[in-house]
């Protein structure tokens, strides 16, 4: 694994979109800081990550639209099967380097509250809380980002495909408030969901006949379940909606809560993106 | 030492390998040869670990590829058929990388970085970004990178395809040496280089395995009996006598020609050498004015060609799947 992190920081360290990244997260951060602390006179530092967090969309993808995409677009991705590493070794090493530079930035951002705090009172224990959470709500996005990389071998799709799934993740909530929240409502989003399954299950196993079993079989017990219990269904998609969200997770520790069940959120997500680009690689080994 | 045992891949309905089934011994160099789409990328692509297979094992110096495939894959250098090079690195980074890869010690790397640049003839290019080197450069890197951390066996998918005729030959003479180290298996459809580079031929066509044996041997296997073509500068009422004298001749027949006449004398399965001697000291004895006597010999192309017949016409539809 290190093998592959010390390589993927050599190859990203010559890639203009990683300076890119490095120089919008300090521009903006820098900017918002400006406006916050410094012009309007706030001691909250944290302010200024919360405000940023929509830029995500943009940079996230600059950062990981290449890390799979392009080994398959160049075949080096032959190579890495062919070398005696395993799937995890080349997917944790390119997100730990990948999050190597994301964090780069990060140190000087790390300054600001200390700089801060020689002109005013700053809640140092809410922006560092802060700032760790930002990097771990970084990381969940950048294992999805690497997960969408993985899926195509073009760059410019995998950037587009990334930047729309964190930009529905970051106004799901304001999706949630417009979605229906009754009984029958919920019922058609859920059977939309399994008819989904059932069309990824089929062109996985490439058996039409399993997709089918599926989606009968999930439909059936979520019909069952209705005719039983329907209260359980008032309100279930904006409830649903608004708890995937990890940008609505991190405003608590902007809020002064360090919330420990988030960080378990941003590392499980983290690792089940990891694990799904794996199988992602492993399947193009298996068509 | 390589043993693949009833390997099938299948894509979908389109079988891409068949029941294919052979075993590699340590220090020779084999040819996989066969006309576009029979397979042997794909059969090459499964040996590696890069593509998994229907059907079938595959086990590389005792390891199965499947199973324990950090093991196999270690006793490996794969160059595909598109040389896998990262353009920005320079040739030294591209095989520290893949050197660390392979888990060559630190202490080492150094060494079998500078070794393989040598032997590959790279060393002059060493700092240069790989995309400013020429094609036939860049196959040298890609071949680099299959040798370093001295794989016991070295894998070439179509080594020469895409390079001009000096590259060619610089890069033949460069697989002939490396023969002498390592078990060499190289794929392609171009026969002559198999005949000039290679210790077996395995013919493959239609994803199914038509022969398996040295390029001699399979020559002969075609010609059955042996045929000698004699020209003379004289009249087919001269030669003839004499040619139906030969006791060793099984057959002949004899066309006018202007100036002369050609005349092909089958001898059966007779010692060819010796034949040759005894025809030419009758020829003389009889005064027959014989300018040239050859050895006829079926080519490589012949067998191949009878042994793919028919085969390589739905070429493209095939080419197509197999990508």
């Amino acid at each position: 694994m290190l093998t592959v992190m010390r390589h993927e920081l050599n190859m990203q360290d010559r890639s203009f979109s990683t300076y890119l990244f490095g120089f919008f997260l300090l521009e903006t951060i820098g900017i918002a800081a400006m406006i916050y602390n410094i012009n309007n006179k706030m001691a909250n530092f944290e302010y200024c990550l919360s405000t940023i967090t929509l830029v995500f969309v943009l940079i996230i993808p600059l950062i990981t639209m290449k890390s799979i995409a392009e080994e398959r677009k160049l075949r080096t991705d032959q190579l890495l099967y062919s070398l005696p590493l395993s799937m995890w070794d080349i997917v944790l090493g390119k997100f730990f380097a990948t999050l190597v530079n994301f964090m780069f930035p990060m140190v000087f951002i790390a300054v600001y509250p200390l700089l801060f705090k020689r002109y005013g009172n700053v809640y140092l224990l809410t922006s560092y809380g802060s700032i760790i959470a930002f990097i771990f709500l970084g990381a969940a996005l950048i294992a999805i980002g690497m997960f969408v990389s993985s899926l195509t071998e073009n760059q410019g799709i995998a950037a587009g495909i990334s930047a729309v799934i964190i930009a529905l993740n970051y106004y799901s909530l304001d999706l949630a408030n417009i979605t229906s929240s009754t009984k029958q409502g919920s019922l058609l989003v859920i059977l939309f969901f399994i008819l989904i399954i059932g069309f990824i299950v089929r062109s996985l196993t490439k058996s039409t006949l399993a997709g089918v079993i599926l989606a009968a079989l999930l439909a059936a017990i979520t019909g069952i379940v209705y005719l039983i219990k329907s209260d359980l269904f008032e309100g279930l998609v904006p409830s649903v909606m608004s708890k995937i969200s990890f940008f609505q997770r991190f405003y608590a520790f902007v809020n002064g809560n360090f919330d420990v069940t988030a960080i378990v959120y941003y590392v499980s997500m983290t690792a089940f993106f990891l694990f799904l680009c794996v199988q992602s690689l492993e399947k193009r080994r298996y068509n | 030492m390589v043993e693949v045992s009833h390997l099938t891949k299948k894509y979908g309905d389109f079988t891409a390998v068949s029941d294919l089934s052979f075993t590699i011994e340590d220090g020779l160099i084999y040819g996989f040869l066969g006309p576009n789409g029979a397979g042997k990328s794909t059969t090459m692509n499964i040996m590696t670990g890069c593509l998994s297979a229907t059907e079938g094992e595959v086990i590389i110096e005792g390891h199965d590829i499947f199973e324990e495939p950090k093991e196999a894959k270690k006793c490996i250098g794969y160059l595909p058929e598109i040389p896998p090079l990262y353009p920005d690195l320079t040739p030294v980074e591209y095989l520290e990388f893949v050197a660390r890869a392979k888990g060559v010690p630190s202490s080492e790397l150094d060494e079998q970085i500078e070794s393989v640049m040598e032997e590959t003839g790279i060393t002059v290019y060493a700092n240069r970004p790989i995309k400013n080197l020429s094609k036939g450069y860049k196959q040298r890197v890609g071949i680099a990178q299959a040798i370093i951390g001295h794989p016991s066996l070295i894998i070439l998918d179509e080594p020469t395809v895409g390079l001009d005729p000096k590259q060619i030959i610089e890069i033949r003479n460069l697989i002939k040496n490396l023969g002498k180290k390592h078990t060499v298996v190289l794929s392609s459809h171009i026969l002559s280089e198999v005949q000039a580079i290679c210790d077996r031929v395995m013919i493959i066509s239609r994803g199914k395995m038509v022969a398996f044996d040295a390029p001699e041997n399979l020559e002969s296997l075609m010609l059955g009996e042996g045929t000698i073509e004699v020209k003379a500068s004289c009249s087919k009422d001269i030669i003839e006598p004499v040619i139906a004298s030969m006791e060793f001749a099984t057959g002949y027949d004899i066309k006018e020609e202007d100036g002369g006449c050609t005349a092909t004398v089958r001898i059966g399965s007779e010692d060819r050498q010796k034949t040759q001697a005894e025809m030419l000291r009758m020829f003389g004895e009889k005064g027959v004015p014989v300018y040239q006597i050859t050895p006829v010999r079926a080519s490589l192309e012949d067998v191949f060609i009878e042994l793919t017949h028919g085969s390589s016409e739905p070429d493209a539809e095939e080419e197509e799947v197999e990508e």
